[in-house]
């Protein structure tokens, strides 16, 4: 769908986005994720034709993005960072304006307005200035005017970002359904967004493109040894001894709390066969196990070590909220809710 | 040609939501009507055309008020990122916005082209000569909107773009009276001339942000005037009085005053036009190298 080539921009004499390469497939939520001045916003100006790449091309379902641009642009619906919105008009007269210059047929426009109204929700402010509107709805409408002529590609830069906790939900929302139909491809500095709505994410620092795999496949792929937590009825001298006997344990550690229980932590590779080596080792020494949990590492853990774990990629780490302890329970919809409160705080 | 008619459109909407063709059609029919009194009703002149010439100075405001917004108003907004990422070329988007402040400066002349009909039940009226004349006063409207809309190009400030238009403006109105100040020697000539090609070299060094371009061009240019003075320095004797008169438009619509349909002057105007929306559309597109 999308072919990015030894994408390269300079500022002068500072590079902006260094020798990227990637490819977007169709219909996938897509996730840029990086830093603020990562290059995120650079990259997808490029992308979209706002900006000329110093070296590199572009091409958008085999249209190149500078050559073939009329083409190539009539693929993309685009909401820059700061949505593009005359705030002297109407909702309803800015996507007429946009609908006609993206060369919508007169008998199709109505219908079609109508339509990405609907799906944006800004049908009851339709009639009203712009310039009157709440931040929520001049980011609606900056999605609509986007989604306007049916796109293949829908690139959204920091579409949440200065929006209040409801209002991200909503607009995250609209997202996932957007990419029932679309190709989208959004950027966020906002980890805990990235992993909620996309699922594959890619991760950008300095400009370069550091990892490019689904959320799950990274959190496996960086997750090295997997960290796991038990408590078992027994002294910690029984339970070295059954542990001793089962392979692949590494940083073995076993402590009395008394009563007849210990708390024990390993790390291994993780997988199930190690998991059930354990559990039965325990069934057939004849102690009881009342609790066994797993800590994966998250993505957060994965960006901080790809992004190099420098300031900034610490700042995206907190913006992304609470250092979840699983990562099972960190995509929960109430945690969510929470981290977000805190981003807008921050904000 | 849609998505042409499609900027068009809103930008001919946003003059009026906006209040700035009312301000421009309200200014400019104020003098209109004026100077009418004045020469006509006052004077008991039939001569329109002496109307015109003497409320063309009006230009001198309300090119900025028309012109200033245009261009650097996208770009403060944020919203020239839209008109890049739309599938529509820049020639495309900038002659919608040019032909839409061209509409809102012909309507207010429509109205004019009344005057002369309602002048004639009182006297004598050469209708060929003041319709001419009003031909040759749009065309100059013309002219000096695409001069106004270039430099909004050039700036992302509405003020900015308002006070730069308004000096090119009032030099341009006064040139004449400024060149005649110089000395029409071949010496006085040739200091004008050396300063143009320094303002020359300055713009392009400017625009180009290049160095050796700008020294390049301006030694070059430089070089080839002073050969051309030592070689032959009777040339130069009020050359820079001349060349200063031809580059005045309202100069050259000062011929069409004199009730002569100047064509040498409307190719003029119009390679004006051309030249700026030229310049317009390439500053548009730097923009997306910078």
């Amino acid at each position: 769908m999308i072919e990015v080539n030894n994408l390269t921009k300079m500022y002068g004499s500072h590079t902006a986005v260094s020798d990227l390469t990637f490819s977007i497939e169709e219909g996938q939520i897509y996730g840029m994720l990086g830093p603020n001045g990562a290059g995120k916003s650079t990259t997808m100006n490029i992308m979209t034709g706002c900006l000329a790449a110093t070296s590199g091309e572009v091409r958008i379902d085999g249209y190149d993005i500078f050559e073939d641009a009329q083409q190539a642009k009539k693929l993309i619906g685009y909401l820059p960072e700061m949505p593009p919105l005359y705030m002297y008009r109407t909702p309803r007269e800015y996507l007429d304006f946009v609908g006609r210059a993206k060369g919508i047929a007169k008998t199709e426009l109505r219908g079609q307005i109508e339509h990405v109204m609907a799906v944006t929700g800004t049908e009851e402010v339709a009639d009203r200035l712009i310039k009157n509107l709440s931040k929520g709805y001049r980011q609606r409408v900056g999605i609509a005017q986007a989604l306007l002529g049916d796109p293949k590609v829908i690139i959204l830069d920091e579409p949440t970002v200065g929006l209040d906790p409801k209002q991200i939900i909503e607009i995250r929302e609209l997202i996932r359904s957007l990419g029932e139909k679309h190709t989208v491809i959004l950027s966020s500095h906002i980890l805990s967004e990235v992993q909620a709505i996309c699922r594959t994410v890619m991760i950008i620092s300095r400009g370069k493109l550091v990892a490019c795999d689904t959320t799950d496949n990274l959190e496996k792929l960086f997750a090295g040894s997997a960290v796991m937590n038990m408590t078992v009825l027994a002294e910690a001298k029984e339970t070295l001894k059954i542990l001793s006997e089962v392979g692949g344990l590494e940083k073995l550690k076993a402590d009395d709390e008394g009563q007849g229980r210990c708390r024990v932590s390993f790390e291994s590779d993780g997988s199930d066969a190690v998991y059930s080596a354990v559990f039965f080792a325990f069934a057939a020494a004849g102690k009881a196990i009342v609790s066994m949990a797993g800590a994966k590492a998250s993505l957060e853990d994965v960006f901080i070590e790809l992004t190099g774990g420098d300031d900034a990629a610490e700042d995206v780490a907190e913006a992304g909220g609470e250092k979840p302890e699983s990562g099972a329970e960190a995509s929960g919809e109430g945690t969510e809710t929470v981290d977000d409160g805190k981003e807008a705080d921050e904000q | 040609m849609n998505g042409m008619k499609a900027v068009f459109r809103n930008e001919l909407s946003t003059g009026f939501v906006n209040m700035t063709a009312y301000v421009f059609g309200t200014f400019l029919l104020f003098f209109v009507g004026l100077y009418t009194f004045i020469y006509d009703v006052q004077y008991s002149l039939a001569n329109f055309e002496y109307v015109l010439t003497g409320m063309c100075f009006v230009f001198i405001i309300i090119v900025p008020v028309l012109t200033m917004r245009v261009l650097a108003e996208e770009r403060h907004q944020k919203t020239d990122q839209l008109l890049y990422s739309l599938p529509l070329s820049m020639t495309q988007i900038v002659l919608g916005k040019y032909l839409a402040m061209l509409v809102m400066f012909v309507i207010p002349m429509i109205i004019v082209c009344i005057y002369p009909p309602i002048l004639s039940l009182f006297g004598t009226v050469n209708f060929a000569t003041v319709y001419g004349a009003i031909v040759g006063f749009i065309f100059l409207g013309a002219a000096l909107l695409a001069i106004g809309l270039f430099i909004s190009s050039v700036t992302e400030s509405q003020a900015v773009a308002a006070a730069i238009c308004f000096v090119v403006m009032l030099l341009n109105y006064f040139i004449e009276n400024l060149t005649q100040m110089i000395t029409a020697s071949a010496a006085g000539s040739f200091a004008g001339i050396t300063a143009i090609v320094v303002l020359a070299a300055l713009i392009i060094w400017y625009m180009t942000k290049s160095r050796s371009a700008a020294l390049i061009t301006g030694a070059v240019a430089e070089g080839f005037m002073v050969g051309y003075y030592i070689f032959n320095s009777s040339a130069f004797d009020g050359l820079f009085t001349n060349i200063m008169d031809q580059l005045s438009l309202f100069e050259h619509f000062s011929v069409f005053s004199k009730g002569i349909f100047d064509i040498a002057g409307i190719i003029y105007f119009v390679s004006v036009i051309g030249v700026f929306i030229f310049l317009s559309v390439q500053s548009m597109e730097k923009r997306r190298w910078s």
